[in-house]
């Protein structure tokens, strides 16, 4: 289905020709990498700040009072952006291992995950910053 | 390109005895992943997106969870899954960029200790957890 294979332009890559440049299955493997390590970061802090329920109810409360700072809220939009990517493409892989025609449709998948990640995160960002930003205009 | 296999049917290959561990940790990543699409996503929507998102979250409102033996087995699964499955996604991706051995057996070192803490602390939270708690 890619116009060009790997091994055609393995010829003239960087790094001794040895380096892999796949297509956008290549990408999209990339972007589940980099959201899945974020994510497992995020998870060891937010443990942590749900864990402060056993030391009171000052600490916990003050601790979250920092999730409602609106920087803070666009990186919690980033995070659900990141997370659902995650989702999405993990149910493509799965549907590319389990799948018989999997493999076959991998690359119309990745767009239709991404036709949805769109249609979820417009209203989703929306939702999530809607008190933020009408608290920032007054 | 040519690939040329030297007898590939030869019986004289060596005898694979390996164990099938990354097999189960493939298959564990798929199983998992299906449950923690459900956990996780579920967890996003109601916690960040439902009622007013983030800003209605504070000690009464995790007590208020709590109180409900589904949403803790909710937590408490949510937890020990997203920990295995993402400790096990470090560890291959530490297996893949680490360039020496002590490098990656230190780094996996971090990670597994890291992964003990916020599984026991986690799971301690969620078991003792007191709604009475005073400040």
């Amino acid at each position: 289905m890619a116009s060009t294979t790997a091994s055609e332009r393995s010829g003239t890559s960087r790094g001794g020709g040895t380096l892999y440049r796949g297509d956008l299955g290549m990408w999209s493997w990339v972007a589940h990498r980099i959201t899945g390590v974020l994510t497992f970061f995020f998870l060891f802090v937010h443990v942590l700040d749900t864990a402060l329920v056993r030391v009171s109810p000052n600490a916990y409360d003050s601790v979250v009072e920092t999730y409602k700072n609106p920087v803070v809220n666009l990186f919690e939009v980033g995070l659900v952006g990141a997370v659902l990517y995650h989702a999405l493409n993990g149910i493509r892989v799965m549907l590319v291992d389990f799948w018989e025609k999997g493999a076959k449709y991998q690359r119309l998948m990745l767009w239709i995950i991404l036709a949805i990640w769109v249609v979820v995160m417009i209203p989703g960002a929306y939702f999530m910053l809607e008190r933020t930003i009408s608290e920032l205009g007054r | 390109m040519s690939l040329a296999l030297d007898k590939p049917r030869s019986p004289r290959r060596p005898a694979a005895r390996r164990s099938n561990g990354e097999l189960y940790s493939w298959l564990f990543m798929r199983l998992s992943g299906l449950l923690l699409v459900v956990l996780v996503l579920g967890h996003l929507f109601i916690m960040n997106i439902l009622d007013g998102g983030v800003h209605k979250i504070n000690f009464g409102f995790v007590a208020g969870r709590w109180a409900s033996p589904f949403w803790q087995f909710w937590d408490l699964s949510m937890l020990w899954l997203a920990q295995i499955h993402g400790g096990n996604g470090l560890r291959t991706v530490i297996n893949d960029y680490a360039r020496k051995d002590a490098t990656r057996f230190w780094l996996k070192i971090l990670l597994y200790i890291s992964m003990v803490l916020i599984i026991s602390l986690g799971t301690f939270v969620i078991f003792t957890f007191d709604p009475n708690i005073t400040n």
